[in-house]
């Protein structure tokens, strides 16, 4: 069995030793055949050619870990609805009442959280969070 | 190409369960711990959905889908928590977390 | 599905509902009108107690949702003691409520999904309710811990709940989905007749395209998930060595919480705990009644010398909770139907006298938990003597002196311990109480005996919180003085839940 897997693998061995090869070959090629005339201007870190300003690792708002537990929460309910879907039409009218149901509940904690000011980006103060 | 048998999804899941647990030990970043344990509850679903395929039985797919979707709260509410306590510490370090003694 | 699926599951929808509407009318409302929170939610745990009534007999309908919630007395039991936790936990709390400013709406939809997730775990008979239950209660009960906001103790002691619980919750997890592959089974007494044949069984949801693999049990797979199960639930009862989290996480959270935590959680982590071993593993008992004893005697030894080093009360009483989880365990250890009755009854007891102290310190705790060191109980015996001496109450029937509920739990518990022949066990969790009464007593001296430094304010008692002071008072000497119609009860549920597994019908 290991013959196998070792067998089945080569062609994706060959691809990934000529990736390698031709990486550092043109890393290096470029290296010994550039010339080399650095410039405090030119050692900056790349903006768009807009001169940097301040340290590129400052602190996000606490505002966009608020909106990524919103979505977590939002977007994974969905997944009940795709089994649901599948079968939908021999679940019949009783699935379907079902699922409104959890949709109102879900509707519950979006009212919730619209009321509570989690969804306003200007709002100072994120809500009740 | 040999078939990929259960035991084969058996040693990958192991093999998440084992780099989470890892994670959890040895990282001193709570969000990465929280990370770690998310590592954990994906074992979990690829033990259940292989589980699930070799008993042809779908209740281990079912389960996963309520696994992802606990895993999906319980990091949201992981994160809650853990912006409630920058707001009072300024620190998501592990070992800065001492006010009582463990 | 069938109407009497939804009815099994009554008392959780109510619960639920009640939860959401609290939810919503805490946002909606104006500043101020927190009042009706603690009414509709007592409202709604009464209204789920009487759904629970009316299933009454319990066994007769079917199983629930293809086998996997079973309303049996077991679960009964289980749900009435969650609710009447979670209502002395509401009516305890309005003080406190009131006096942190904590959201009152949010507070007390939490502690109804709590409380729902609770029910959930007591009737569930498949492992992935068992789950669903549990993340219900403990991702409501992560919330409570860290609700007061602004004090760094509460977030922190919020995360390390959280971050360890999620933690245990994966290891139960990964157990749960090796149980699954060992034997082809979520539900517990399928799980029971797997291991028993030893040949994995396929359920009838089983599709036909496939063909499934039938084979014979793997031990190596079985033992392994009942390990990691055990982490799991030692984790959520907080048995040692898997307490590490139960004082931080009892000392930052809100008082009520903390008593929620160490009646409601504990005796749902219990339910489930000896539902699983007891139902599903009760074959493979050899190979998991060596860590009970282990697990048990050591919760009692740690939790009760560390409890003698202890000043803050909150702290004092988390060790003590490590403790009495031990002596649960005992009983446990006994894996027989006397046993199982001994769990249930020392649960009740301890909930009652558990949520009394949480109450009285509390209120003496006043505005911002200042005054929970032992020092600061000094002399209160004479300023606030009804306070000390309901403290005295539940700290005597912590202790298990006679007449109290407490003494009856232990009483039970050693019994069965002694019926299954764990002599050595028995003298020491005896042992152990001896030690425990030590801290329990220092208190008391503390109230009666000690000149107060320095005189702390004590607030006057609202009605709310005489009246849970007086009920769980009246019902730890109910329950010392006439044990026997709630341990007929528990003995019942206990019979009806082993019953039919020896012969292996079901």
């Amino acid at each position: 069995m290991p013959n196998y897997y070792i067998q089945s693998y080569i062609p994706i061995l060959m691809l990934l030793a000529v990736v390698i090869l031709l990486a550092v070959g043109m890393l290096v090629a470029s290296y010994l055949l550039g010339q080399h005339r650095p410039t405090r201007e030119k050692l900056t870190a790349y903006e768009c050619g807009i001169t940097p300003t301040g340290d590129a690792r400052h602190r996000f708002s606490v505002k966009f870990y608020l909106v990524a537990m919103l979505f977590i929460l939002f977007d994974v309910e969905v997944i009940f609805l795709y089994p649901w879907a599948v079968i939908f039409k021999e679940l019949g009218i009783f699935g379907f009442v079902e699922m409104l149901l959890f949709l109102v509940i879900v509707l519950a904690g979006f009212a919730y959280l619209w009321k509570k000011g989690a969804l306003d980006w200007t709002k100072a103060d994120s809500g009740g969070l | 190409m040999p078939p990929v048998t259960p035991v084969h999804y058996l040693f990958l899941s192991m093999a998440l369960f084992t780099i989470g647990v890892i994670g959890v030990l040895t990282r001193r970043n709570v969000i990465i711990i929280l990370i770690s344990i998310e590592l954990i509850f994906n074992a979990v679903n690829i033990n259940l959905v292989a589980f699930s395929s070799q008993f042809a039985s779908i209740s281990g797919q079912t389960f996963a889908i309520f696994v992802i979707v606990a895993a999906a709260a319980e990091a949201a509410v992981g994160l809650g928590i853990i912006i409630a306590l920058f707001r009072n510490k300024e620190t998501v370090n592990a070992d800065e977390i001492d006010l009582m003694k463990w | 599905m069938q109407t009497s699926d939804l009815i099994r599951i009554l008392p959780e929808i109510i619960l639920a509902v009640a939860g959401i509407v609290v939810m919503l009318l805490g946002a909606f409302q104006k500043q101020n009108a927190g009042r009706m929170h603690p009414a509709i939610a007592l409202l709604g745990l009464l209204g789920a107690a009487g759904a629970i009534a009316y299933q009454y007999p319990w066994r007769s309908l079917d199983p629930a949702f293809g086998g996997m919630l079973e309303l049996d007395a077991f679960s009964a039991f289980f749900h009435i003691l969650f609710f009447l936790v979670a209502a002395l936990v509401v009516l305890s709390s309005s003080e406190y409520v009131a006096q942190e400013r904590l959201a009152s709406g949010e507070y007390h939809a939490l502690l109804l999904f709590a409380t729902m997730g609770m029910g959930l775990m007591a009737s569930s008979n498949d492992l992935i309710m068992i789950f669903i239950g549990l993340e219900i209660s403990s991702l409501a009960s992560y919330i409570l811990v860290g609700f007061r906001r602004g004090v760094a103790t509460s977030s922190e002691s919020s995360l390390k709940y959280f971050l360890l619980g999620s933690f245990a919750t994966a290891f139960l997890l990964y157990g749960i989905a090796l149980m699954f592959g060992a034997t082809g089974a979520t539900n517990l007494t399928e799980i029971h007749l797997a291991l028993q044949a030893e040949q994995n069984t396929v359920t009838a949801m089983a599709s036909p395209q496939l063909t499934p693999l039938v084979g014979p049990v793997p031990t190596a797979l079985v033992g392994l998930s009942i390990a990691l199960l055990f982490v799991g639930f030692a984790f959520k009862v907080s048995a040692v060595p898997f307490q590490i989290w139960t004082p931080d996480v009892y000392q930052g959270a809100p008082t009520p919480v903390t008593a929620f935590l160490s009646t409601g959680s504990k005796a749902a982590a219990f339910a489930v705990f000896l539902r699983v071993f007891m139902v599903a593993l009760e074959g493979s008992a050899q190979d998991w009644v060596w860590l009970l004893w282990v697990s048990g005697l050591l919760s009692m030894v740690l939790g009760n010398l560390a409890a003698l080093l202890q000043t803050n009360i909150k702290r004092m009483l988390a060790y003590s909770s490590i403790a009495h989880a031990g002596y649960i365990l005992v009983a446990f250890t006994a894996h027989s139907e006397e046993g199982v009755a001994a769990v249930m009854f020392y649960l009740a007891a301890y909930a009652l006298m558990n949520i009394g102290a949480f109450a009285v310190v509390s209120h003496f705790g006043n505005r911002g938990e200042r005054y929970v060191e032992m020092e600061h109980y000094a002399g209160l015996g004479y300023r606030a003597p009804l306070l000390a001496a309901s403290m005295t109450v539940f700290l005597l029937s912590l202790i298990g002196i006679p007449l109290t509920g407490g003494f009856f739990g232990k009483f039970y518990i050693f019994r069965a311990a002694l019926h299954a022949d764990l002599v050595w066990l028995t003298v020491l969790g005896v042992l152990n109480s001896a030690i425990a009464a030590y801290y329990y007593l220092r208190v008391i001296v503390f109230m009666y005996m000690h000149p107060a430094a320095e005189q702390i304010p004590v607030e006057r008692v609202r009605p709310a919180m005489g009246f849970v002071l007086i009920f769980s008072m009246a019902a730890t000497f109910l329950l010392g003085i006439f044990p026997q119609a709630v341990l007929d009860f528990a003995s019942q549920a206990a019979a009806l839940l082993l019953e039919n597994l020896g012969n292996g019908v079901l």
